[in-house]
């Protein structure tokens, strides 16, 4: 784990690496509880080992294969306290988590949803990706393909999850759910490219859009 | 004396929220920090904060109802 220093951001941003679910959240709990200290916001970055998550609204018969052969995969399965449905995480997947007081920013759920898909099209934009909004369901597609899925939680107005970012994702792993129970093919960055993207580089596009949509400045 | 507790405004276009789970049960003495419940949206779970101390009195809604802006959701008895 790191800390970013010296880039232009008013909040803490912690690039966590490849990280077990469970871990990041306790470090989103514990910015949640610093937050309510008049800390300051923190962004989280990381990817997750193969991981599925049931938000509150999931339907399990979105799990479409048993869980012996999830077990063979190595993927495990969490039921967690965000919104929506079911989602899928692993390694080539930018997760990205923003604790942030949306007191701030007048305490709209929707807005600050579809803030975090601005970032997220702003994002793909650098990357010459046209990503859109869908009028019907919260995310990023790139024509009929999902590429952002987004969920959130909020506690007195602070926020934690956040949003996942196909970038060099294994997609044959979305073969094992119904993403967001939904009938929609997944999609990454790479996929549509052709090529790996530098995940780096697409992480340093997050922070900066996130700064410049949150108007976040250096501590 | 007591207060209603009553769901809050959560944004432009929200109407309503489903009760995902209740942190607290009647009898439950609570405090102005604690969340009383969990609400949850399309893609937001909401935590409803009780915001003053007693003890809960009354909760008008079960796991998995669902429930207007504005609406009672419990009452806190602040005598207690």
């Amino acid at each position: 784990m790191f800390v970013f220093k010296e880039l232009a951001l008013s909040c803490d941003v912690r690039d966590l690496g490849l990280i077990e679910f469970d871990t990041a959240y306790a470090f989103q709990q514990q910015c949640v509880s610093g937050l309510l200290k008049a800390h300051n916001p923190t962004i989280f970055l990381c990817e997750h080992p193969a991981v599925i998550t049931l938000g509150r609204l999931a339907d399990e018969s979105n799990i479409l294969v048993d869980y012996k052969e999830l077990g063979r995969k190595g993927v495990s399965v969490k039921k967690i306290d965000r919104g929506g449905d079911i989602t899928l995480h692993c390694p080539g997947q930018l997760v990205v988590y923003p604790i942030i007081d949306l007191s701030e920013y007048g305490k709209d759920l929707h807005s600050y949803l579809h803030q975090l898909e601005d970032v997220a099209i702003n994002v793909l934009s650098d990357f010459c990706i046209r990503g859109q909004r869908s009028d019907k369901n919260t995310g990023v597609w790139v024509k009929q393909r999902k590429i952002v899925s987004i969920g959130i939680g909020v506690k007195k107005w602070i926020t934690y999850h956040g949003m996942a970012i196909n970038v060099n994702t294994d997609l044959n792993l979305f073969s094992l759910i119904r993403p967001c129970g939904l009938d929609v093919i997944m999609t990454s960055m790479a996929d549509i490219k052709g090529i790996s993207v530098n995940l780096d580089r697409v992480k340093e596009r997050v922070i900066y859009h996130l700064s410049e949509q949150f108007s976040l400045r250096i501590r | 004396m007591t207060k209603k507790i009553v769901l809050p405004e959560l944004g432009e276009g929200i109407d309503k929220a489903i009760i995902a789970c209740w942190h607290k049960r009647v009898g439950d003495h609570v405090s102005e920090d604690d969340d009383l419940l969990e609400v949850v949206t399309d893609k937001a779970t909401f935590n409803v904060p009780v915001g003053c101390r007693g003890i809960v009195q009354k909760i008008f809604f079960n796991q998995g109802e669902e429930v207007t802006i504005g609406a009672a959701l419990a009452v806190i008895d602040l005598t207690q």
